[in-house]
């Protein structure tokens, strides 16, 4: 027996654009086109392309293995392929254990069943035996907080209601294997909190989880290591943190053009006090070194750096001419050094860090480079928002206030 | 050991799914309804008013004594062949209509057509019911011959199974399948021996029985009411075509299951 619970072999799976067959009108003239074809079918035939490209991979007990990529990138075939739903074209998909998957909550569900009808039915789809669910229907109906509602039929239920239901089934399948693809999106923010618990208490108890998300702070939070893919490769595979970056580096900075600029940033990377560095602790300090060039003279220039949260609100905003530094000029072909340090008093969270090069009295901007870096800030302390004010509490008793 | 153990805990599971599907489409086929479950009575009872009435039409025209054991054979008929439609029409749909649990669950897919048919099946055990109240108040009479009844059911059940199996397979490839088993199933109650008797067809009687239905039908009819065994012949043959039908659909299931979740 291997030490892996999940074992992904050169697994690859080829999908078809466009329409299949679906009537016996189609079928019988492509029956004839492929007993008239001579020799063997091609690689990849007309309109065939490779949903996933020979990805391996393992996962252990009680491991966390996070997934991110952009739309199409393959992360829903992979998880069907592990899920048993789908077959590979090529390669071998090994589970060992129970496996369940957390997709798409609402799947199992019938509007017209009452709360507690439908956690007995999405509990016995999602493989429990309904001894087991009667057994933890008042701890599985506790966790969704949904006591009241539960002989309520589910279509009279609110979109949150019913996913979190929905998940609260899920949450207490007690699989080997935990399939979680982007369901922790729904819900309140309590609810969300409670679900990472739970994920958290599941990992403890052995589960792989395997968890999709585009929330990378839900990644780089419950996640050890991740999975890059990207049109179906794995293109990285390691710590989450990094594949993160990565996974930033190449979607939204990439592709980075700087034809036909006057003058433009080349470098732009992020130290800690130990070298380059993209994790920090809240109140850490960083230093951002940033080098710029100019193809022609260019006169007044000042450097702006920033840095936005999760949801691209602006939390920074500084510049070298602000900050008293006077303006640069640049002959052609002429660098400049520029190093900014800063004290991150940030609250946990990933922080995306941009800087242009502009001249404020002519207001022309020759670069905008955005995200240049990330920044994943965490803390000893459960605070949340956007700044870290390090909150103490200093007394904490009854019997001072108005009655 | 363990092995065991998860075998029997898969089963366990296998079983629920299959109860719970079916419980979940009786329930939600009932829901929001004012008779509730008494149309698990009502629809049957219309089919065998039908069957009633066509028997008075025929006798009228013909100008023969309409029978009384007569009518209790197309009572006794008309019960298990709306039970074969139905379930056949639930089963062939029965994949499609659980589309989004086929692409997103992973289930033992032939939970599904099975669900189709035990939920068809629980209807026609609350219509059989109170066929057998009518026909004990009726004085229809009871002997040992009643012991074929859960014989010949079971029979029946095993054939909608394998045709379920196979239909529901066909139309997730072909949505046709689910449009063809409606026009067949609508003509074929003219080819089938519900409404009249077998005897109708004379010397072509043998023809008609090979309908693989035929033979359960008729055989149900001469055990309730006439209380004689069924025709050994045609009983081993509709119960080979049944087995058949049976092993068949489910190997063919089986085979193309893995291409579900792509196809659908």
């Amino acid at each position: 027996m291997s030490d892996y619970t999940v074992e992904v072999e050169g697994v690859s799976k080829k999908f078809r654009r466009g329409e299949l067959h679906d009537s016996l009108r189609d079928l019988v003239p492509s029956l004839v086109r492929r007993a008239l074809r001579h020799g063997p079918p091609p690689e990849l035939a007309a309109r065939e392309f490779w949903a996933l490209h020979d990805v391996s991979f393992g996962v252990r007990r009680g491991e966390a293995l996070g997934v991110v990529g952009g739309n199409g990138a393959g992360k829903s075939t992979l998880l069907k392929l592990l899920g048993g739903i789908l077959r590979p074209t090529r390669g071998a998909v090994r589970v060992h254990g129970r496996l369940s998957a957390l997709i798409e909550v609402s799947a199992g569900f019938h509007p017209d069943l009452t709360g507690r009808e439908n956690v007995f039915l999405y509990g016995t789809i999602l493989g429990m035996t309904r001894q087991e669910i009667r057994r933890r229907f008042d701890e599985i109906v506790a966790f969704s907080g949904l006591e009241e509602f539960i002989d309520t039929p589910v279509k009279r239920y609110s979109s949150g209601m019913f996913a979190r239901l929905g998940f609260s089934v899920a949450a207490h399948v007690d699989p080997e294997v935990l399939l979680v693809d982007e369901v922790l999106s729904v819900g309140d923010v309590v609810f969300q909190r409670r679900c990472m618990e739970r994920m958290q208490e599941v990992l403890r108890q052995g589960t792989a989880v395997l968890f999709v998300s585009h929330n990378l702070r839900a990644v780089t939070d419950l996640c050890g290591r991740a999975l890059l893919l990207e049109r179906g490769r794995l293109a990285a595979d390691g710590e989450a943190v990094r594949v993160v970056q990565t996974y930033l580096g190449h979607a939204l900075a990439g592709r980075r053009d700087v034809e036909g600029r006057d003058a433009y940033i080349v470098r732009l990377a992020v130290r800690g006090a130990g070298g380059e560095a993209a994790s920090f602790r809240s109140g850490e300090r960083a230093w951002v070194d940033i080098d710029v060039t100019a193809r022609t003279a260019c006169d007044r220039l000042s450097i702006t750096l920033y840095a936005q949260d999760e949801n691209w609100r602006g939390v920074f905003d500084t510049s070298t001419e602000r900050l008293g530094q006077g303006t640069i000029s640049l002959r052609p072909g002429e660098g400049f050094h520029c190093s900014v340090q800063l004290d991150l008093h940030l609250a946990p969270g990933t922080y995306q860090i941009g800087a242009a090069l502009y001249r404020y009295d002519i207001q022309r901007e020759y670069d905008r480079w955005f995200p240049a870096a990330t920044l994943f800030v965490g803390a000893d302390q459960d605070v949340r928002g956007i700044a870290n004010l390090y909150p103490r509490v200093v007394a904490f008793e009854s019997g001072t206030g108005p009655v | 050991m363990e092995r065991a153990l998860n075998r029997r805990q898969s089963i366990r599971r296998w079983r629920d799914l299959v109860v719970m599907l079916a419980w979940r489409d009786i329930t939600i086929k009932y829901k929001q309804s004012v008779m509730g479950f008494l149309w698990a009575i009502l629809m049957p009872s219309l089919v065998v008013g039908a069957g009633v009435a066509v028997q008075y039409g025929l006798g009228w025209y013909s100008g023969r004594q309409v029978d009384a054991r007569n009518l209790a054979a197309v009572a006794v008929k008309s019960v298990p062949w709306a039970f074969f439609v139905a379930s056949l029409r639930f089963a062939t749909g029965s994949l499609i209509a659980n589309a989004t649990l086929v692409t997103k669950v992973y289930l033992p897919r032939e939970v599904f057509p099975i669900a189709a048919v035990l939920s068809q099946f629980a209807d026609f055990c609350v219509a059989s019911a109170a066929l057998a109240v009518v026909l004990a108040l009726t004085g229809s009479g009871a002997s040992l011959t009643l012991l074929w009844v859960p014989v010949l059911v079971a029979g029946l059940v095993a054939l909608c199974l394998g045709l379920g199996m196979f239909l529901s397979a066909g139309a997730l490839f072909f949505r046709d399948v689910k449009y063809l088993v409606d026009v067949v199933i609508t003509f074929a109650v003219f080819f089938t021996p519900v409404f009249y008797p077998v005897e109708i067809f004379g010397r072509h009687a043998g023809t008609a029985l090979l309908n693989p239905v035929a033979p359960f039908l008729v055989g149900l009819a001469d055990v309730v009411v006439k209380h004689q065994a069924p025709s050994p012949a045609w009983t081993a043959y509709a119960m080979g075509v049944a087995a058949a039908c049976c092993a068949g659909g489910f190997a063919v299931f089986r085979r193309l299951e893995p291409l579900f979740a792509e196809r659908i």
